[in-house]
């Protein structure tokens, strides 16, 4: 089974291909695949009349027990064949429906193919979830091929209200399942049919449940999406909404019946919608005058007379209504086709206005009626078998409650006197000939091959009337699973005697034909009773008060302000956690004053530091101050044990003060005072507030700290796992990697992004590298002698601007702060240090050359892109994980190689090595390419005086 | 573990200040206050992972004498990615000031829009007022249309232009952005 379903999926991803090799004629190769499944599901026929039933069971995601339950039992088997048939024959129609050269047909062509393998999923599906999942690929594909190209205003307004309208239901439904799944203790359907449980969960999820299907099958008071979406295509409309996608909800009624008919609340809901759908639908079909539209209220009216029949949970009934599904499926799609061919010929499809077709177009017109023939109920025809075996059922059984069974056998009688009405409409208004009305002009008479898909279609409707005893194997076969109410089991057959139901039939013939009589008088009264209000307008009017909430809630609270903002995140910080920290929080009973008086000291310089910070105005001031506090903070980490901690800390409070001063140089000196004494007085409360707030969280979580922390094993773990002494670093490198991954990966994302502000149009400049040619003509125009490059300096930069002696330092320092940077690198693993603390004693050697020799010493020092140096250490570091995983260990899980080598002697190699040099290589990358943009950039733009600015008539958003 | 006094003070102190900063409309103090934040926050994880110890590496100390190394693991990259952040705000600083010599945190002037927006609609149009082409297909069978008399619709006006007369007063999101400023030279 899984087998076809991927059939389907490879034709639909080919299927725009091989239209544009082959045109038009390309449908024909597309209807070799469901024609395939079709002789697939017939070839199982036997085994599935038998009694049996075919299943294929794959594990999709274990975790969530989910998987690709497929089976096929005897009303799998009725649908399946409805959908593969029916679909061959809309996509053998295709290749003469549309045009050789017809823009949208390869992309038409792999919708289609893609629906029809996901309805025979659907119809298919044993695991609740699969089910939905393609349920709702169902819906998606509706929507492309209602919106088509999406030119026609109409087309998206139709296929965006089906898709809000069935997404809605389905995901209703998608909630429905779940409760169905819990309650039954299985999410295997078939399962949960068996034993569905009880309680008010299962009431609810049956609600649901229901509420999917009756958005799906077009039931009241959702109807109006089906009419709506016949701006479709014809051979869309012919297919899902008619015979396929219509039918799912029906399908999954009748699926469902058998376990929940007798749930409260079911009886009610199926059979009232049901039946109100179809009075409603067969009413308004009699007022159409687009013969598409008459059908699609037609298809809403007998779809609500299938959602009786099968809803019901009788064996009577439900036999009824596979038969009625059946017949239902063959006669609409052929006269859907059959519109199709008279709008294609003629192009029209104005019932007033087509005149005398049935003269010109015989075959089409034998087809067309011998359809409506079997839709309005008439001997031999299927439809006339199934209408009959609902009558019977009805008269002698078919509900539990006799009333009910006498109101809804009324209700059926009348809806299908209705249908009996517009039937003859539509076949007097397609091809008979009115008076005052000329001839229609055959533009395209349609070929042998146009009319084949109706044709055969329409055949086994007349064929399958005599021969419906050939059913009844497969019919019994999911009828028998339900009470029989009856006094006896009336098997499908043409002929069954004189009985009540052959009455009742001739009475609705009877009707439908004065009904036609009198349609001026019909349609009067219909127009004299016509409400102002409908269902559209109704769907209308909620979106637009969506629409308006949606307005009104997002006016009211973005005010635009974003101070506004995290003052509203902070008082509810404060409300809500602060409230429990209040009342609930375990308060220390004991404290102590400090861990040792230095730490008191160092902290009283961080917390003035950080009142200074709030009180000065002047830049640069305010940014060493907030450095003061980071310096401090390295202290107390030093002071409380963390050396990897205090030796980062300081290098990069270090490295953070020499970027704010790369772009603070380019700023006023002063902040400007934006807020109002009143403004600065709020923001003091809430940030006191904050304050104590976070000192008391601070307090509270220091006390609260009994349990055995998870990090109790690391040491341990870190030497044998990790093979290194530096707990912290093997935490970095091996133990939490994967958080050490994620967060290199931001390192490299903010690195770029700096890059991107600064330079805009690139990933990053070119290297400032001194051109010797350029160097030469100056060196010629120059006083001066030709001097070396061992400073970059010297050719570069004006006397007045450098100082030879830190060039110098520099210069000889820069190898040994390399090598150092390094040795903390490899050293990390036993001593502190580490890839970060590594990467950032390199990026502070390199801050050193720039700041001592200008862009171009920067340029000799690191000639490289830093994008790479990002690229490869993300490289390194991801690559280690696979190696690992190479190696037969998880995933950045560290791998120990010992060995011996000659000179060296024994050397142990651990992979999270490389781990680290990655990190280092990141690190090195953020920093030059910080240096390469705030610094080198920037000095270019004064230097050549060439600001990258927006060009004339370019659109900045900002 | 009993607590000392010291180190929650600090954490206040800390936390206060930054937020006071961060509440600010210039893009500088914002920075500074994230910065305060930071540093309030990796002493709060810390300290709220144990006592002071000794250094977590073996060799150095016991296991029982170290302090917990995991905060340190996770407060280790935290400090190298607030470095990365305050150098990507310093950009946008920098940008901000190139684009319009300003640092200031604006007031977003979308939202200001949809906030003036109070009795508007959707961008959808009511089905009676479209142009009979472009109506449901259930809608072009109404009965106002099969009198023939219409209803006011005038077909010759497209939907666009139709929506531009609805809602004159509100720009389109696609259209007339301002200019950016250029910088005097």
């Amino acid at each position: 089974m899984l087998a076809v379903l991927l059939l389907h999926l490879v034709a639909a991803v080919l299927a725009p291909v091989l239209v544009r090799w082959w045109g038009r004629t390309a449908f024909l190769a597309l209807a070799v695949v469901p024609a395939a499944g079709f002789g697939w599901v017939l070839s199982r026929l036997r085994t599935v009349t038998a009694g049996g039933e075919v299943t294929e069971r794959i594990p999709w995601v274990p975790a969530l027990d989910l998987e690709v339950a497929l089976r096929l039992d005897a009303l799998s088997l009725t649908f399946a064949l409805l959908v593969t048939g029916v679909g061959a024959l809309v996509l053998l129609y295709c290749a003469r429906y549309f045009e050789p050269d017809d823009e949208g047909s390869a992309r038409f062509a792999g919708n289609l193919t893609a629906f029809a393998g996901s309805m025979l999923g659907l119809v298919l599906a044993d695991d609740l979830l699969l089910l939905y999942v393609f349920w709702e690929l169902t819906t998606v594909f509706s929507f492309l091929l209602i919106g088509g190209a999406g030119t026609k205003l109409a087309a998206r307004r139709a296929a965006s209200q089906a898709l809000i309208l069935t997404t809605a239901g389905g995901l209703a439904m998608l909630v429905g399942l779940i409760m169905l799944g819990e309650t039954s203790g299985s999410y295997l359907l078939s399962e949960v049919i068996a034993d569905p449980g009880s309680g008010p969960l299962l009431v609810a999820g049956t609600m649901l449940v229901l509420a999917g299907a009756v958005t799906k099958s077009a039931m009241i008071p959702f109807h109006f999406w089906l009419p709506a979406a016949m701006e479709a295509p014809t051979p869309v409309s012919a297919y899902l909404h008619a015979a396929a996608m219509v039918k799912a909800g029906i399908y999954l009624v009748a699926r469902l019946a058998p376990g929940f008919a007798e749930v409260p609340g079911w009886r009610p809901v199926v059979l009232g919608l049901g039946l109100a759908t179809m009075l409603v639908g067969g009413y308004r079909a009699l007022r159409q005058n687009d013969l598409k539209l008459l059908l699609a209220f037609g298809t809403v009216s007998q779809l609500g007379f299938l959602m009786v029949l099968v809803g019901s949970g009788s064996r009577e009934l439900a036999a009824a209504g596979l038969a009625m599904t059946l017949a239902h499926a063959l006669f609409k799609s052929t006269l859907f086709l059959t519109v199709g061919v008279v709008d294609h010929a003629t192009g029209m499809r104005d019932l007033r206005k087509l005149s005398g077709l049935g003269r010109r177009l015989p075959s089409l017109a034998v087809i067309g009626t011998l359809a409506a023939a079997s839709m309005a109920g008439l001997p031999p025809l299927l439809g006339f078998v199934g209408k009959e075996a609902a009558f019977t059922a009805l008269w002698d059984g078919g509900l539990p409650d006799r009333t009910a069974a006498a109101v809804v056998l009324t209700g059926l009688v009348l809806g299908s006197v209705l249908t009996a009405g517009y039937t003859a409409r539509f076949l007097w208004g397609a091809f008979a000939r009115k008076p005052g009305c000329a001839d229609s002009d055959l533009v395209h008479p349609p070929g042998a091959l146009f009319l084949a898909a109706p044709a055969t279609l329409a055949l086994i409707g007349l064929l399958a009337g005599p021969f419906s005893p050939l059913l009844e194997p497969l019919v019994a076969g999911y009828a028998d699973t339900m009470p029989l109410l009856a006094p006896e089991a009336e098997k499908l057959a043409l002929w069954h005697g004189l009985q009540p139901a052959l009455l009742l039939s001739a009475l609705t013939l009877a009707g439908g034909a004065l009904l036609f009589v009198v349609r001026r008088g019909v349609f009067r009264t219909q127009r004299r009773m016509a409400v102002g209000a409908s269902a559209d307008e109704g769907y209308w009017n909620t979106l637009q008060a969506l629409d308006r909430l949606a307005v009104l809630v997002t006016g009211t609270t973005q005010r635009g302000s974003l101070p506004a903002y995290l003052g509203t995140i902070l008082v509810v910080v404060l409300a809500l956690p602060g409230s429990v920290l209040l009342f609930r929080a375990p308060w220390p009973g004991e404290w102590r004053a400090w861990d040792s008086p230095i730490q008191a000291l160092v902290g009283a310089v961080a917390l003035i530091a950080a009142v200074l910070a709030l009180r000065i105005r002047q830049r640069l001031s305010a940014v060493l101050v907030v450095g003061v506090t980071g310096y401090a903070l390295a202290v107390l980490f030093a002071l409380q044990g963390a050396p990897d901690l205090a030796l980062t800390q300081f290098l990069v409070e270090t490295l953070t003060l020499v970027v704010f001063v790369l772009v603070l140089r380019k700023l006023p000196k002063d902040i400007t005072e934006r807020h109002r004494p009143r403004e600065r007085a709020g923001r003091g409360v809430v940030a006191v507030a904050v304050g104590a707030l976070m000192a008391a969280a601070g307090a509270v979580a220091m006390s609260a700290r009994t349990a055995t922390p998870v990090s109790v094993d690391y040491p341990d773990a870190a030497y044998d796992l990790g093979g290194g002494q530096n707990v912290v670093n093997v935490t970095l490198v091996d133990i939490r990697a994967w958080d050490t991954l994620g967060e290199i990966s931001l390192l490299v994302v903010a690195a770029t992004g700096v890059a991107s502000l600064v330079f805009l149009r690139r990933r990053t400049g070119s290297v400032d590298r001194i051109d010797p040619v350029q160097l030469a003509r100056q060196q010629r125009t120059s006083r001066r002698a030709p001097r070396g490059q061992w400073l970059a300096a010297s050719a570069v930069l004006a006397p007045e601007r450098r100082s030879v002696i830190l060039e110098v330092v520099t210069r000889i320092l820069f190898h040994t702060i390399l090598v150092f940077s390094i040795f903390l690198l490899f050293s990390g693993h036993n001593e502190p240090g580490g890839g970060f603390a590594g990467g950032l004693v390199a990026g502070l050697a390199l801050v050193l050359r720039y700041l001592a020799g200008g862009r171009y010493e920067l340029g000799e020092a690191a000639p490289v892109d830093p994008g790479l140096l990002l690229g490869v250490g993300l490289l390194f570091s991801g690559g280690t994980g696979v190696v690992g995983l190479v190696l037969g260990v998880e995933v950045l899980q560290t791998a120990i190689l010992e060995t011996t080598l000659p000179v060296l002697g024994d050397v142990k190699l651990v992979t999270s090595l490389f781990f680290d040099i990655g990190v280092y290589l990141i690190v090195v990358g953020l920093v030059l390419d910080i240096l390469r943009s705030l610094g080198a950039e920037l000095d270019r733009e004064v230097d050549e005086d060439d600001p990258i600015d927006a060009a004339p008539g370019e659109v900045i958003a900002r | 573990m009993t607590p000392t006094v010291v180190l929650p003070v600090i954490i206040g102190g800390l936390y206060a200040a930054g937020v006071y900063l961060l509440l600010d409309r210039s893009l500088t103090r914002v920075l500074l206050g994230f910065l305060l934040l930071g540093n309030a926050t990796n002493l709060l994880l810390l300290s709220a992972g144990g006592p002071a110890g000794l250094a977590p590496i073996l060799g150095y100390a016991e296991p029982e004498e170290m302090s917990d190394p995991l905060p340190q693991a996770l407060i280790l990259t935290a400090i190298v990615i607030t470095f990365g952040i305050a150098a990507f705000v310093l950009a946008i600083i920098y940008r901000s000031w190139r684009l319009v010599r300003q640092e200031v945190i604006e007031v977003d002037e979308e939202d200001r829009r949809v906030a003036a927006r109070s009795q508007t609609d959707a961008d959808d149009i009511d089905p009676d007022d479209l142009a009979p082409e472009d109506r449901a297909a259930m809608h072009a069978d109404t009965f106002a249309a099969d009198n023939g008399d219409g209803d006011g619709v005038d077909p010759d006006l497209d939907v666009e232009r139709r929506l531009a007369r609805r809602y004159s007063g509100i720009p389109s999101d696609d259209v007339d952005l301002p200019p950016t400023r250029r910088r005097n030279r």
